[in-house]
């Protein structure tokens, strides 16, 4: 059975990995039809001269980055909240959260959008798009950083206490330190669940604030183009060094 | 106040504002009259309830939630000896955990993206098959049932292998070692023993896989092209070409319904819900 599994094992990885590897390689192909001809970089060379994709490329970067120190900070200090003294409501809202249909969230976002920026006078944009992304990925930091938080004792904040320590300096001297490298893989889990995000992302975004996986979209519905292997490639890799990072601060 | 009262403020602030004010307002909106230009309009009405009960809705939710229970069978018998493999891994877990995990990090868009490009007429799998002369014309495999179920296999797969791992890692192995010498085969262990024991992470796997393909949206509409209308589909066509956010939001509501439902009746009895 140990000889099967090991079989078995082999071809669950490539089922896993061979479709993106195959993507990528693509993506140096010098012809547009899924024909091997010669090694070539025309892909990537039209990435940069496509306007739509940076401006979709500038618009995820400033929303990821923007979402990403937002909702770090505000998973960070209610993970620590309820490390103090849970609370139902709000721990159960937040999974909630995260098992909701993201369609369900972009059209519920929405119609919140809507109705509230008629009175206040604003419109979609890149500030509901970052509204909203702070919203779905707060609940992904709060599972990280509680996480890590289980591995903390309560004893060392009630030491300092008892030496004088107040409430702000206990939390800031004694467990935010022991908490960094989980802020650092709460904040890069919250990074690619921004970069990624295409639903929710497509239902509340404005003219002006087209993200990438919303132009790659699009131009994989007019049909596949090696363009878009081209871009996914360097997404992948983008990711791929993210991850990287991640570990390496994991470990450390 | 207390510091934790502060810390959680904003917390609450995205409870009350970006969570249930939403949901308050499809609530709403799904009790409403549809407005002629979209949008809504008054009086209150249930009319949007009843239409659920549309022969032509039912069928779409007939569906969506048989590709959602296909696609978790299919991830689970692929996923458990994945899982099994690892756990008896006698070194490189962590490699292998990795390696599951990665697709995970990936871009979803990106990984279903994949797909399109190599099952299209022209695509890398009917291109080899053409090639090789297996068929002489491509074959339809794209925008169909098939395709939507790959795509969802596909993208969900590392949620049904972590738990089942997760699971089985922590199973005595002294327990099938005892069922082997009292003569069970290695089938039989696996069947008797084995499987029964990591019914906590086969139940968080499930539901892990399962909840998002009953809302999926992105797959179908990419691999079905349209074709296989699901119900994330239908809630996306009512807010956008439909113009009928009153059904959109009855829909909505059913879909938030059926998830609250499943994760509450599948894991309340596990102390550790997602393992």
């Amino acid at each position: 059975m140990k000889r099967w599994l090991a079989l078995y094992a082999v071809a669950f990885f490539a089922f896993l990995h061979l479709p993106l590897l195959t993507l990528a390689v693509f993506s140096f192909n010098s012809s547009r039809f899924t024909v091997w001809e010669h090694f070539s970089l025309t892909w990537y060379g039209a990435i940069f001269r496509d306007p739509e994709l940076l401006e979709g490329t500038w618009n995820s970067i400033v929303i990821a980055l923007v979402a990403t120190v937002l909702s770090t900070i505000i998973g960070t200090l209610c993970a620590y909240g309820l490390w103090k003294r849970g609370s139902r409501v709000l721990a159960g809202s937040l999974y909630l959260s995260l098992v909701t249909p993201e369609i369900v969230t972009g059209i519920s976002l929405l119609a919140l959008f809507q109705w509230a920026f008629r009175w206040l006078h604003w419109q979609l944009g890149l500030f509901s798009v970052i509204l909203a992304h702070v919203a779905f990925s707060i609940a992904y930091v709060v599972i990280v950083i509680s996480a890590r938080l289980r591995t903390v004792s309560p004893t060392l904040e009630e030491a300092a206490m008892d030496l004088g320590a107040t409430e702000w300096q206990a939390f800031w001297h004694v467990t935010l330190p022991a908490l960094v490298p989980g802020i650092i893989a709460a904040a890069l889990l919250a990074l690619t669940v921004s970069f990624d995000d295409y639903v929710i992302t497509s239902m509340v975004a404005g003219v002006d604030s087209q993200t990438l996986p919303m132009v790659i979209y699009a131009m994989a519905r007019r049909g596949a183009s090696p363009v878009i292997n081209a871009i996914s490639a360097l997404v992948t890799v983008f990711f791929g060094v993210l991850i990287v990072v991640s570990e390496w601060v994991r470990a450390a | 106040m207390k510091l934790r009262s502060w810390f959680l403020l904003p917390a609450w602030l995205w409870l009350v504002v970006l969570f249930a004010a939403p949901f308050a307002i499809v609530l709403a909106y799904s009790f409403l009259t549809r407005g002629v230009y979209g949008g809504i309009e008054m009086p209150w009405t249930a009319e949007s309830y009843g239409r659920l009960f549309d022969p032509l809705y039912l069928e779409i939710l007939l569906r969506s939630f048989a590709i959602a229970l296909a696609a978790t069978a299919l991830c689970l018998v692929l996923a458990f000896p994945a899982a099994l493999f690892i756990a008896r891994a006698p070194r490189h877990k962590n490699l292998y955990l990795q390696l599951v995990m990665l697709p995970f990090w990936t871009s979803f868009l990106v990984r279903t993206y994949a797909w399109l490009f190599l099952l299209r007429d022209t695509g890398l799998v009917n291109t080899v098959l053409q090639a090789l002369g297996i068929i002489h014309a491509p074959l339809p495999l794209l925008y169909n049932d098939g395709a939507v179920l790959l795509g969802l296999v596909y993208g969900y797969l590392p949620f049904m292998v972590l738990p089942i791992y997760a699971t089985l890692e922590r199973l005595d192995p002294t327990l099938v070692e005892a069922a082997s010498d009292l003569g069970a085969r290695p089938l039989a262990a696996l069947f008797r023993v084995i499987v029964p024991l990591t019914k906590p992470g086969i139940v968080a796997g499930s539901v892990l896989v399962f909840i998002p393909c009953l809302g999926a949206y992105l797959t179908p509409d990419l691999l079905g092209g349209g074709r296989t209308v699901l119900v994330g589909n239908l809630v996306q066509n009512q807010f956008t070409t439909g113009r009928d956010w009153p059904f959109g939001s009855t829909v909505s509501i059913l879909l938030m319904f059926a998830v609250t439902l499943i994760v509450w009746a599948l894991l309340r009895r596990q102390e550790d819900p997602l393992v």
